[in-house]
C-alpha cells in the first residue's frame, strides 16, 4: 500500500484548493452554472446508513458545537423527525417505509447546492459557492435578514434568535476549511459503513451511476441532487422513493435564481419606460389643459363677438323701427295739425257764412 | 373656541394620551426585552417560519398602505388631476411616516440593524430582490422626506428652502413613481425565489404584478379611509378648500379604486389559469382565496361603483375599510399564512403576543406623529402665505 485512501483525498482536495483562493462566486448570477470543475461532491447511500450517528458526533467536533444534552450514542433520539439547528449541523433520520420492515436512515445537512438560493437571496453577497464546491458563509456581512432561510428549498440555514446583537445564520460549511487543508468533512471521516463519499462531484455521480447499475434492484434509479433545484454537491441514493425519506421530490431542476430572473429583468424595463411615459403623460395632460383654456378664451372672445354682432343688428332694428315710429308719430303729428287746422279754417268760414260741412270734406 | 380652551384646561390625560402612552411605554419595554435578549426572547419565530408579523404585516403592508403618497401625488402633478391637490399632502405625509415607520420595524426584526445600510454601501448583493426592495425603500424615503419638506419648511418659515423644493415637485413625484413601481412589486417578487413553500393559489409568476396592482388600490383606499378619520378627529384643522374637495376626493378615488381592483380580479384569474390550478379551489385553502379575492377585492369593488353612482359618500368611506383589510389579508396570506402551508401544523407560525404588541406600538407611533404634525403644519390646510403655488 503506497498511499492511503485519505491521503489520496487529501492530495486531491488541495489541486482543488488551489483554484479557490479569491474569485468572487458567479453562483447567484442569472446564467446557467454547472459547477466550478472539479468541485467537489458528496454521494450518500442511505442503503448503507445504519443510523449510527458518528457522522452528527463528528460533525459537532470538527465545528466545535456545544455538547448535547443526549450523548451521540443514544440512538432514542432518531424516533423523533429532526431538522438541523443552531447547534447541530447535521441530523440523521429515521424512516419506515412501505416496502421493508428495516428502517431507513437518512442525514440531512446543507446540499452545497450548485446555484444556491440562499447566495442568490443573499443582499449582502455573505453567502456564496466556492470553487470546492462549498457553500460559505461571511458574518461579517450578514445583517441578519433571514432570506436565505425563507428562499432555501431544503430548509438547512439556523439562526442563532438567542443572540441579542450578533446572531449568526448556521449551517454545514461542507468542512471548507478542512478541504482546504486537505482534509475530509468530518462526517466523511467518521462514517463506519462508508455510507458517504467524498470526491470530484462528477465522479461521484459515476459512482452513484455504477452501484445502481450493478444493484438495480436494490436502488431506485435516480440520483438525488444530480439535477434538483439546478444540482446540489451532495447527491444521494436510495433503495426507497425519496418521498418516502423526507426528500421533497416536488422541487424540479430549475435552478432559484431563474425563478426571480424574470422580476429582476423587469427592472432596467421600468427605469428606462417609466420616467419616459410619465413624462409624456404629463407633457400630455399640461398640453390638454394649456389647449382648454386657449379654447376657454378663444370661446369667451367669440361669444362676445356673437354678442356685440348681435346687439349691433337689434340696436339697428331697435333704431330703424324707432325711426319709423318717429316717422309714423310726425306723419300723425302733422296730420292731426292739418285736420286741427282744416277744422278751424271750417269753422272761421262757418261763422262767416253759415254750415257748410260737405264743403270742409272736399277741401281735405 | 371655548371648547379648546376647555381642552388645554384639561390635564394631559385625555382619554388618547392615556391609551397611546400606555402602548408606547410596552413598546419601549419589549423594546428593552429585543435588544437584551434577542428575537428568542419576544418572538414566536423559528428556523422554520424566519419571519413573521415584523415583515408581513410591518413591511409588506405598511409599505402596501404607504402607497397613497405616490398614487395621489401622481393623480395630481402627472395626470394633472388639480381637483385633489388638497389631498396630496396629507397622503404624502401618511407615506412617508408610513416608510420612515416601515425602517424603524426592520431595526427591530433584522438581527443586527445597524448594518442596513450594508446593501447599499458595502457589499450589494444584486442578484437579491430584497436587495431591490432595501435600495428602492431607501431612495423612496429620502424621496418623501423631500416632498414632504415644504409643510415644515413653512411651519419654520424657512421661504426660499420651500419654494426651491416645490420648484422639485414633477420631478420627485417621477422618482416616487418609478420606485415605488419597482419596489412595490419587488415585494410580491420577493417570494419568486420559494414555490416550494407558497402555496400554488397564491404563486404565481405575476407575483410582482399582483403587489403593483394591488398597491395602487390600497394606496386610493387608504386615502379615503385617512380622509374620513381626519375629518372625524381632525376636521377643525380644515381649510375651506380641503373640505370643500374632500367628497370629490373620497368619491374620485373610490371609482377609481373600482376600476383597478376589478382589473386586479382579472388579472388574478389569469394568474390561475396560467398555472392551471383551478382544482385548487375545491379545497379548503381554494375557499380562503375566494373569500380573498372576492369578498375582499370584488365586493369593495362593486360597493365603490355604487357608491360613486350614487354619490354616496358614507357607502365610500366603508367600502375602503373592507378594501384596506383585503390588502392586509394578501399580504399576510403570501407572508404567513399561505407560506410554509405544506408543515403540518406543529411547526407552523402563530405570532407571540409581544410581536404584535410592536406591532400595534409601531403603528400607534404613526398615529402620534400624524397628529402631531397635522396640527402643528400646513397639512389638511394651505398656509395663508403660500396658497397657489
Amino acid at each position: 500500500m503506497g498511499i492511503s485512501r485519505r491521503q489520496f483525498l487529501g492530495w486531491m482536495s488541495a489541486a482543488g484548493v488551489s483554484v479557490t483562493a479569491g474569485s468572487r462566486a458567479q453562483a447567484a448570477s442569472n446564467k446557467t452554472f454547472s459547477g466550478y470543475p472539479g468541485a467537489f461532491g458528496i454521494l450518500h447511500d442511505t442503503t448503507r446508513c445504519i443510523g449510527c450517528r458518528k457522522c452528527e458526533e463528528a460533525c459537532n467536533r470538527v465545528n466545535g458545537l456545544p455538547v448535547p444534552e443526549q450523548p451521540f450514542d443514544d440512538l432514542t433520539v432518531l424516533s423523533a423527525l429532526r431538522r438541523t439547528r443552531t447547534d447541530t449541523f447535521t441530523v440523521v433520520n429515521q424512516f419506515t417505509t412501505s416496502g421493508s420492515e428495516r428502517p431507513t436512515y437518512a442525514k440531512t445537512q446543507c446540499n452545497h447546492c450548485l446555484e444556491p438560493a440562499c447566495a442568490s437571496a443573499c443582499f449582502v453577497r455573505a453567502l456564496r459557492k466556492v470553487q470546492t464546491g462549498a457553500v460559505i458563509y461571511d458574518a461579517s456581512l450578514c445583517v441578519g435578514c433571514r432570506y436565505c432561510m425563507i428562499a432555501c428549498p431544503f430548509n438547512i440555514p439556523t439562526y442563532e434568535y438567542n443572540e441579542p446583537l450578533t446572531p449568526r445564520v448556521v449551517k454545514c460549511t461542507m468542512c471548507h476549511p478542512l478541504i482546504e487543508k486537505g482534509e475530509l468533512p468530518g462526517c466523511v471521516a467518521d462514517c463506519p459503513k462508508e455510507a458517504l463519499s467524498f470526491g470530484p462531484r462528477d465522479l461521484m455521480i459515476k459512482l452513484a451511476r455504477q452501484r445502481i447499475a450493478k444493484y438495480s434492484d436494490t436502488y431506485i434509479d435516480h440520483i438525488y441532487g444530480e439535477h434538483e433545484m439546478g444540482g446540489t454537491s451532495w447527491l444521494y441514493i436510495s433503495g426507497t422513493p425519496f418521498s418516502e425519506i423526507g426528500m421533497r421530490e416536488d422541487l424540479g431542476n430549475q435552478t432559484a435564481s431563474s425563478f426571480t430572473a424574470g422580476p429582476l429583468a423587469a427592472v432596467p424595463v421600468v427605469v428606462a419606460l417609466w420616467p419616459v411615459l410619465l413624462t409624456g403623460i404629463y407633457a400630455i395632460s399640461k398640453r390638454k389643459d394649456k389647449i382648454a383654456a386657449e379654447e376657454r378664451i378663444d370661446a369667451v372672445a367669440r361669444t362676445l363677438a356673437d354678442a356685440n354682432e348681435e346687439m349691433k343688428t337689434k340696436l339697428a332694428e331697435m333704431k330703424d323701427a324707432m325711426k319709423k315710429e318717429k316717422e309714423a308719430a310726425i306723419n300723425l303729428e302733422v296730420k292731426k295739425a292739418l285736420e286741427e287746422a282744416a277744422k278751424q279754417a271750417a269753422e272761421s268760414q262757418q261763422d262767416d257764412q253759415g254750415i257748410r260741412p260737405d264743403a270742409s270734406e272736399e277741401e281735405n | 373656541m371655548p371648547q379648546e380652551t376647555a381642552h388645554k384646561n384639561k390635564s394631559i390625560f385625555t382619554p388618547f394620551n392615556v391609551i397611546t402612552g400606555i402602548i408606547i411605554l410596552g413598546g419601549l419595554i419589549i423594546t428593552v426585552l429585543r435588544f437584551t435578549g434577542g428575537l428568542g426572547a419576544v418572538t414566536n419565530l423559528d428556523d422554520n417560519n424566519p419571519w413573521g408579523v415584523w415583515i408581513g404585516f410591518d413591511l409588506l403592508v405598511g409599505v402596501a398602505l404607504a402607497a397613497g403618497g405616490y398614487v395621489t401625488s401622481a393623480a395630481c402633478y402627472i395626470f394633472g388631476l388639480k381637483r385633489y391637490h388638497s389631498a396630496v399632502r396629507p397622503a404624502i405625509l401618511t407615506a412617508f411616516l408610513g416608510y420612515a415607520l416601515v425602517v424603524m420595524a426592520l431595526h427591530y426584526d433584522v438581527g443586527r440593524p445597524w448594518r442596513l445600510p450594508y446593501p447599499i454601501f458595502l457589499s450589494p448583493g444584486t442578484t437579491s430582490l430584497l436587495y431591490e426592495v432595501a435600495l428602492c425603500v431607501f431612495l423612496y424615503l429620502t424621496v418623501l422626506f423631500i416632498e414632504y419638506s415644504p409643510a415644515a419648511l413653512e411651519w419654520l418659515g424657512v421661504k426660499r428652502v420651500r419654494n426651491l423644493v416645490v420648484r422639485l415637485t414633477l420631478v420627485l413625484t417621477i422618482f416616487g413613481v418609478i420606485l415605488s413601481t419597482l419596489h412595490q412589486s419587488s415585494l410580491g417578487a420577493l417570494f419568486m425565489i420559494a414555490p416550494s413553500k407558497l402555496h400554488p393559489l397564491w404563486y404565481s409568476s405575476y407575483l410582482p404584478v399582483f403587489f403593483f396592482v394591488s398597491s395602487i388600490f390600497a394606496g386610493l383606499s387608504m386615502v379615503i379611509l385617512e380622509g374620513a378619520l381626519a375629518h372625524r378627529f381632525l376636521h377643525d384643522k380644515m381649510d375651506e378648500t380641503h373640505l370643500k374637495e374632500s367628497k370629490a376626493v373620497a368619491l374620485g378615488f373610490g371609482k377609481a379604486a373600482s376600476f383597478v381592483m376589478m382589473g386586479y380580479v382579472a388579472i388574478k384569474l389569469i394568474g390561475i389559469a396560467i398555472d392551471n390550478n383551478w382544482h385548487y379551489l375545491a379545497t379548503g385553502w381554494g375557499l380562503w382565496f375566494l373569500l380573498e379575492l372576492l369578498g375582499f377585492v370584488a365586493l369593495p369593488a362593486f360597493i365603490y361603483a355604487v357608491a360613486a353612482r350614487e354619490q354616496n359618500l358614507r357607502l365610500v368611506r366603508w367600502s375602503s375599510i373592507i378594501a384596506v383589510l383585503g390588502v392586509v389579508l394578501n399580504r399576510l396570506n403570501i407572508s404567513l399564512i399561505a407560506f410554509n402551508w405544506h408543515l403540518p401544523s406543529a411547526d407552523r407560525y402563530f405570532p407571540s403576543w409581544m410581536e404584535v404588541a410592536i406591532s400595534v406600538f409601531v403603528v400607534t407611533v404613526g398615529i402620534v406623529a400624524y397628529r402631531f404634525i397635522c396640527t402643528r403644519m400646513p397639512i389638511l390646510y394651505e398656509h395663508p402665505d403660500y396658497q397657489q403655488h
